[in-house]
């Protein structure tokens, strides 16, 4: 059979989101982002809502998400997204507002904008990417880097005594009355991509139905952070992040 | 005859901003501002103009919170004091950055650090010469006045808008607290987002439509020729505020052959120390400059040609003198008369400061 027999409207199976746009990613190869990005847009896509949908990105490796996604978009301060967001819904309540955002925006330098958001119920969608890592700034220890995990400021690996402990974020944020949707997920295989998918639109329907803050964490992987090979961070990731940051729901309200 | 309404110029900030169609406050209390967002929760305005009052957990989050309503070609505005303006100055920089039009209070109290309560003057640096990081400038307009208070808030959105650059309105303590007469302003009704575009140009995040590309608001210029691009164009613009906003009052002058220059509360002083200096038969005037940024330089260098010195009078160490040691650039002689720490100078200490001056 000739490949043109093939190429046909009929047996399309899997395209390309039109939500995407044409840009080639900067991101590293077996990076998290991309993978989450496609995510969103085919969300966007399958609800109808690039017209009604405004995204804040973050100070972090995905600062350029506007790049690859095609709707609207505002360039926050490091760590300062939530406020943007309850800034543009309180004033354009018709809208689906949601921020992207990586581990150390979210849970170092904005913990406080990320908290009183969530607690007030903002009608919003949060996206945390947890790699564990400062990616952008050359793989620095974050609040959710493990604990023994090496990064360039923990270069013996992360020690309770000097830095703390592990944060999980996630955890506390479902403790807030103004979340009504808390999950745990990951991207590192089909059956994962699936499920966070599913979350995605999830939240996006609890917007509409005005039912306050959904949060998503997604447990994710940095290879040139963490230094290791694509198939090896996945690896390391369901050996060392699974455990201690556990998949699932964490409320649905 | 247009209604006439005594209040306190932090409450005039608050019923201007409703009566003017703006779309957002958002805010957190400081001492001696309060009453703007105080006013405001009274007012309930989200029940008539569906205008939104929210208070914020820091001035970090309430500048954000502008970021975001600005972002979406909103009228917002923030108010506070000294402290939490320190900490707005971040959101500042990326709003220039941006181009995002906004409006800030500052009802400035003394510094630095906790500083006092009490009305001072010493935030014009802070306000004229940056604050947060990187080559902008913020559009200031100094009352002197509860009116001015009241009117400077339409006219903060004016400019920003036009600008499309984050407006200030630097005012103190006295003139925040104090009470006048405001004539109110014939009502304006909140701009839909068909309005902004024919306004002010389709730049804001409404959500993508077929019909158009991507609305992306940022401040990031990662190659230095697109950043030199930009920084050359916002240079431009303030060129262009430098030529066509510059706005002062002159009172005394034509005859003048001192003046004294002074904004805000310490103008409101300065008025008195002319008639008292003019009674002794010293022929001096008064500048007071109502834009700090962009500053009235032009005119200080017009008018310097008839003077023989000039006294500049600040609530503060003397921040706005250096701007008219500037303008003069060693023409004449300028000397500068303050009080610190929430003092308000008396029009016969500043009688005295004229006179040492003459002599
Ligand atoms: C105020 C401020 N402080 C520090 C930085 C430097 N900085 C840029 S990105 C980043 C950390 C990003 O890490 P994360 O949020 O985990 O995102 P990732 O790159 O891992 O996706 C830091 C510290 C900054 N841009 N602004
Ligand atoms: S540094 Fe890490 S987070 Fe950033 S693009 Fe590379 S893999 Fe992704
Ligand atoms: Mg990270």
């Amino acid at each position: 059979m000739d490949v043109k027999d093939i190429i046909k409207p009929e047996n399309k199976v899997y395209g390309k989101c039109p939500v995407l746009t044409e840009r080639v990613l900067h991101y590293c190869p077996g990076c998290s982002h991309g993978t989450i990005h496609k995510l969103l847009a085919e969300v966007i896509q399958e609800m109808g809502i690039q017209d009604k949908t405004i995204a804040i990105s973050p100070v972090g490796c995905a600062v350029f998400a506007y790049n690859y996604i095609d709707i609207d978009w505002q360039q926050a301060p490091h760590g300062r997204a939530a406020a943007l967001a309850t800034g543009a819904k309180r004033i354009c309540p018709d809208k689906y507002v949601f921020t992207y955002q990586g581990d150390g925006d979210l849970s170092a330098i904005g913990t406080a904008e990320t908290i009183h958001a969530c607690n007030r119920g903002e009608n919003i969608v949060i996206i945390l990417v947890n790699n564990a890592i400062y990616g952008m700034t050359g793989g620095q220890m974050s609040p959710l880097t493990l604990e023994g995990q090496v990064t360039s400021t923990t270069p013996y690996g992360r020690d309770i005594a000097l830095n703390g402990y592990p944060l999980k974020i996630t955890n506390l944020i479902a403790q807030l009355d103004g979340t009504c949707y808390v999950t745990r997920q990951s991207v590192q295989n089909a059956a994962a991509v699936r499920k966070t998918k599913k979350a995605i639109r999830k939240a996006f329907e609890n917007s509409a139905q005005k039912k306050g803050t959904s949060f998503i964490e997604v447990v994710s992987s940095c290879n040139s952070g963490w230094k290791l090979s694509p198939v090896d961070a996945n690896k390391w990731m369901e050996d060392n992040m699974f455990p201690f940051y556990e998949l699932g729901d964490l409320k649905d309200k | 005859m247009a209604e006439k309404l005594l209040m306190k110029g932090n409450e005039a900030v608050a019923i201007a901003a409703i009566r003017c169609g703006c779309d957002g406050y958002f805010g957190y209390p400081i001492t001696p501002q309060s009453e703007v967002m105080e006013t405001l929760m009274e007012e309930k305005p989200w029940e008539t103009t569906g205008m939104v009052v929210l208070q914020a957990e820091s001035e970090v989050a309430s500048i954000n919170m502008l970021y975001g309503g600005a972002s979406c070609g909103k009228k917002v505005m923030t108010s506070s004091s000294s402290p939490g303006i320190s900490l707005m100055c971040e959101g500042f920089s990326y709003m220039a950055g941006a181009e995002l039009p906004c409006l800030v209070v500052n009802v400035v109290r003394g510094g630095p650090g906790l500083g006092s309560i009490q009305a001072s003057q010493a935030d014009y640096f802070q306000a004229t010469k940056g604050g947060g990081h990187g080559d902008y400038q913020l559009i200031v307009l100094a009352p002197n006045s509860v009116q001015e208070m009241y009117d400077f808030v339409d006219l903060g959105f004016e400019l920003a808008f036009k600008y499309r650059n984050p407006a200030l309105i630097l005012t103190d303590g006295v003139i925040g607290q104090m009470m006048e007469k405001v004539e109110l302003r014939p009502e304006k009704k909140r701009w839909t987002d068909e309005e902004v575009i024919k306004l002010h140009g389709d730049w804001a995040t409404t959500g993508k439509t077929k019909d158009r590309p991507q609305h992306a608001i940022t401040s990031l210029a990662l190659e230095s020729a697109v950043l030199e691009r930009f920084n050359l164009r916002l240079i431009e613009k303030y060129k262009k505020l430098n030529e066509q906003e510059v706005r002062f009052e002159k009172t005394n002058c034509d005859d003048a052959d001192y003046i004294i220059i002074a904004y805000g509360a310490a103008s409101r002083v300065c008025e008195k120390a002319v008639e008292l200096a003019r009674s002794e038969g010293i022929k001096v005037g008064l500048l007071r400059p109502i834009t700090l940024y962009p500053f009235p330089t032009k005119e200080i260098q017009n008018m310097a040609k008839q003077l023989k010195a000039i006294l500049t009078v600040e609530m503060s160490a003397g921040q706005m003198v250096q701007d008219v040691r500037l303008a003069i650039n060693g023409a004449l002689p300028v000397e500068f008369f303050g009080r610190l720490g929430g003092i308000i100078p008396t029009p016969e200490e500043v009688v005295a400061a004229l006179k040492k001056m003459v002599k």
